[in-house]
């Protein structure tokens, strides 16, 4: 049983700790409104600009001759995953939900024989990652001083990506991030961009159009397909932000729900053992007084 | 019947308009193109330049480079750099300009890039006047 003072340490100390989830708790809600505004305005872009891949992906002839970029190398021997994670911890399963949806396709990689290289964003990621897939790391992006991600940081990504894929590296390309579906929501996704998943595109209605292109289209492919997939990292860093935000808040909430009920618990204890100890002055003094 | 078409500015960012317009000139890869109602579908990209959306009013923006699309009247430029020429403000014209042409001096370039950057240096001229 611990002292009565021992356990005034503790509801002390607990109740600290709920000060400062709450805080944090306060903080994540006013950002999540931020990167949720910001992760739902950049969505008609990166939609947008895959319908116009797809349609003229729709009107390429001869597709031996297509972009690389698109169609692959046609061949799958070699892997390039992109993790992003967050720069901070304290929430929730967030960064642990995407390193085990990677580590099990690193696994299924590797058992087919595969080769396999890891490009990490954030530095969570990284250290869950390193312990067991070290040696696969060949980069790792941190954005942890910036406050607001742009475009910039996600081309950034984007042109090592091309450039590698420019130097034969890798056959295929897939990128690791939440999916904010909700506050309470997110879902770990691995989505393959390079190459392109068109089956996976909605086919728009405007299929039986035929677009007059200028330049070719071969040309308008090579300058759009590199931006696409900056514009595919660029949407999974915002959805992975506003993710973030989501899952620490809620983590944080229940961290402040358990902290007041434990609260609650070592107070009932606290009453308890302060009473036991008068009741037990009391029958002394009165035993004491029998005695005599 | 109006003969109006949807246009719509996007950035990584957001959505910077959406307005119905009579008529837009964009400074396509190859020269300046008018786009008017019931235009075939097209798609290019643009070069350095403005941005002309015409109803009752006009309005201008700067583009750097992006993509546009046409079909069924809706009139969709993708671009990172769109900027709104009433509130660009004078002095990072000139900032853009003399980086513009700092980069003109480079060697490097290729031809692609030097005829992009021409026009880029054209256009920040004609804002700063």
């Amino acid at each position: 049983m611990p002292s009565l003072d021992d356990l005034k340490k503790r509801i002390k100390s607990v109740k600290s700790t709920q000060k400062i989830t709450k805080a944090m708790k306060m903080v994540a809600a006013a950002k999540l409104r931020k990167a949720q505004e910001s992760a739902e305005k950049g969505r008609p872009y990166s939609q947008k600009m895959q319908n116009i891949i797809l349609n003229l992906t729709k009107s390429i002839n001869d597709p031996q001759n297509a972009p690389k970029l698109l169609v692959g190398t046609g061949e799958d021997k070699k892997y390039l995953c992109v993790v992003l994670t967050a720069d901070r911890g304290l929430c929730g399963g967030f960064n642990s939900n995407i390193c085990k949806l990677a580590k099990t396709n690193f696994k299924k990689i590797l058992s087919e024989g595969k080769e396999l290289n890891i490009i990490t964003v954030g530095s969570k990621g990284l250290d869950q990652i390193k312990r067991e897939y070290g040696n696969y790391v060949i980069k790792k992006f941190s954005f942890k001083d910036k406050k607001n991600i742009s475009f910039n940081e996600a081309d950034e990504v984007g042109k090592e990506i091309i450039s590698l894929f420019n130097q034969n590296k890798f056959d295929k390309c897939i990128i690791f991030y939440n999916n904010f579906k909700n506050v309470i929501t997110q879902i770990p996704q691995a989505q393959q961009i390079i190459p392109a998943e068109i089956k996976n595109l909605k086919i728009s209605n405007s299929e039986n159009l035929s677009y007059e292109f200028e330049p070719e289209e071969d040309e308008i492919l090579e300058d759009l397909l590199p931006k696409n997939i900056s514009t595919q990292v660029f949407k999974a860093l915002l959805e992975n932000a506003a993710s973030e935000q989501g899952s620490r808040m809620t983590a944080m909430d229940n961290a402040t729900r358990n902290a007041g009920d434990l609260v609650d618990k070592l107070t009932i204890d606290y009453n308890r053992s302060r009473q036991a100890s008068i009741t037990k002055e009391l029958i002394e003094i009165i035993s004491g007084a029998e005695s005599l | 019947m109006s003969d109006k078409f949807t246009v719509e500015i996007i950035s990584p960012n957001q959505t910077i308009l959406k307005q119905e317009a009579d008529e837009v000139t964009i400074p396509s890869y190859e020269g300046q193109m008018g786009i008017l109602k019931n235009h075939i579908p097209l798609i290019t990209f643009l070069r350095p330049g403005i941005v002309m959306i015409k109803t009752d009013v006009e309005k201008k923006f700067y583009v750097e480079e992006g993509t546009v699309e046409f079909s069924d009247n809706n009139l969709l430029i993708l671009t990172s750099t769109a900027r709104d020429l009433v509130n660009f403000d004078k002095t990072l014209v000139n900032d853009l300009l003399k980086k513009a042409e700092a980069e003109s001096n480079n060697t490097d370039y290729t031809d692609k890039d030097r005829y992009i950057l021409s026009y880029k240096i054209e256009t920040l001229k004609e804002i700063s006047q």
